[in-house]
């Protein structure tokens, strides 16, 4: 499996807002993250929600992220976080 | 409300006596009818589905969940392999989503969500509670988790890191709560006893024993 | 109209207190819960389809529906959209069905 990201790297998740069907929450949009660990290859969900086969498959990365950095208001601890699995074309580096 | 043992219904599946069918009422039963009388399906398979009651409960997760608190080799292979070590009880994982297990401890507290929709760990836990699906939970555990772990009556100080999980792709997260305080010597279905579908899910703790 | 998440994407919004009691599955529950398996199981439809149908429905539907109804609003939209049956042989079987319930 060719993963363009590693464990440990810092990520940004895109912004931007397509139609369609979008696994990526719109609350993690534009946002700094952790890539936490790798779970493998998986087809895409944006198209296999039209009938279509969603291959090639897509690295899907299980992404954290500092509420903090997440939420300008976070008033719990500092420590604080929150972690998606979003895929790779969902992410740039940071 | 439920009659819930009513098995004599027919393909043409009687409405709820004592009162008027609502447009869902009917909306179900005119495409439930048209896909039988398109041969999409069989009132036969149909009737064979309904029956079929889950066989998958929250006491099946309580088990992989008391094993691993007894079994140390055990819960090592739980969190590194989720699916072998669960069909090695006897589980059938099935091809897909792929199970993670995620430890709490005293200082990281895993709480798992779908903000999506309500992607839960079905094949251990059976199907999600109500709350579980809401708006309220899946729009607030995100952004307030300690708030909603409040009204689920936990707390955690601030030296826990509070860590959410949104099951936002094929991957299904259980939790695999701290071992309480005063179990030593108890036995696995006494451990089991103690694990509630909840504290799986990490809005609460695991029930106490009570000596 | 996407400067805005859809009406399922709910993170961060604040409905206020949750709900926790536990509601049994009514028997209507239990057909759509049914016919949703038949279908998936069958391979007629993907859960990817049947999620990006629910996120398709109108914001006051995706509020106001309860989980097993926007199922059922899923699946009529899927097996219009793949030709297993039309909207206006579904519309027919209402006005039927309507008319035996009140008579």
């Amino acid at each position: 499996m060719s993963a363009t990201f590693k464990v440990g790297q810092r990520v940004l998740v895109k912004d931007g807002d397509p139609p369609g069907h979008i696994r990526t929450p719109f609350f993690l949009r534009g946002k700094p993250g952790v890539i936490e660990s790798i779970h493998g290859e998986f087809r895409n969900p944006e198209e296999l929600a039209y009938g279509k086969e969603g291959l090639p498959k897509k690295p899907l990365y299980f992404v954290r992220f500092l509420q903090k950095d997440v939420w300008p208001d976070y008033r719990g601890a500092a420590a604080d976080t929150v972690c998606a699995d979003i895929y790779e074309h969902w992410l740039d580096a940071d | 409300m439920a009659h819930h043992h009513d098995h004599d219904h027919d393909d043409h599946a009687p409405i709820e006596e004592g009162r008027a069918p609502t447009e869902f009422d009917l909306l179900e039963q005119a495409i439930r009818e048209l896909l039988i009388e398109k041969n999409i399906f069989s009132a036969d398979d149909l009737r064979r589905q309904v029956d079929k009651t889950d066989s998958v409960s929250p006491a099946d997760g309580a088990k992989v969940v008391a094993k691993a608190w007894a079994d140390p080799a055990f819960k090592a292979q739980l969190l590194a392999d989720p699916k072998t070590a669960i069909e090695a009880l006897g589980y059938d994982v099935g091809p897909a989503p792929n199970l993670v297990v995620l430890e709490n401890t005293d200082t990281l507290h895993h709480v798992v969500v779908c903000t999506l929709c309500s992607c839960y760990p079905r094949v251990l836990l059976g199907p999600p509670p109500d709350w579980y699906k809401s708006k309220e939970y899946r729009g607030r555990v995100v952004i307030d988790p300690r708030g909603v772990l409040d009204e689920f009556g936990t707390q955690l100080d601030d030296t826990v890191e509070i860590k959410v999980v949104d099951s936002t792709a094929d991957m299904r997260y259980l939790v695999l709560p701290p071992r309480p305080a005063g179990t030593e010597g108890m036995s696995e279905e006494q451990l089991a006893a103690l694990v509630t579908r909840d504290c799986m899910v990490g809005v609460t703790f695991p029930d106490t024993p009570v000596n | 109209m996407h400067d805005m998440p859809g009406p399922h994407d709910l993170g961060g919004k604040d409905f206020g207190p949750i709900d926790q009691r536990d509601h049994e599955r009514t028997d209507w529950d239990n057909r759509v819960d049914a016919v949703l398996k038949l279908m998936l199981d069958g391979r007629r439809f993907r859960v990817d389809e049947l999620r990006r149908a629910i996120e398709s429905l109108p914001e006051k539907d995706y509020m106001s529906f309860s989980y097993y109804q926007k199922w059922l609003a899923a699946i009529r939209i899927l097996i219009v959209e793949k030709g297993m049956l039309s909207e206006d042989e579904i519309a027919t079987r209402l006005a039927q069905l309507r008319e035996k319930a009140a008579g």
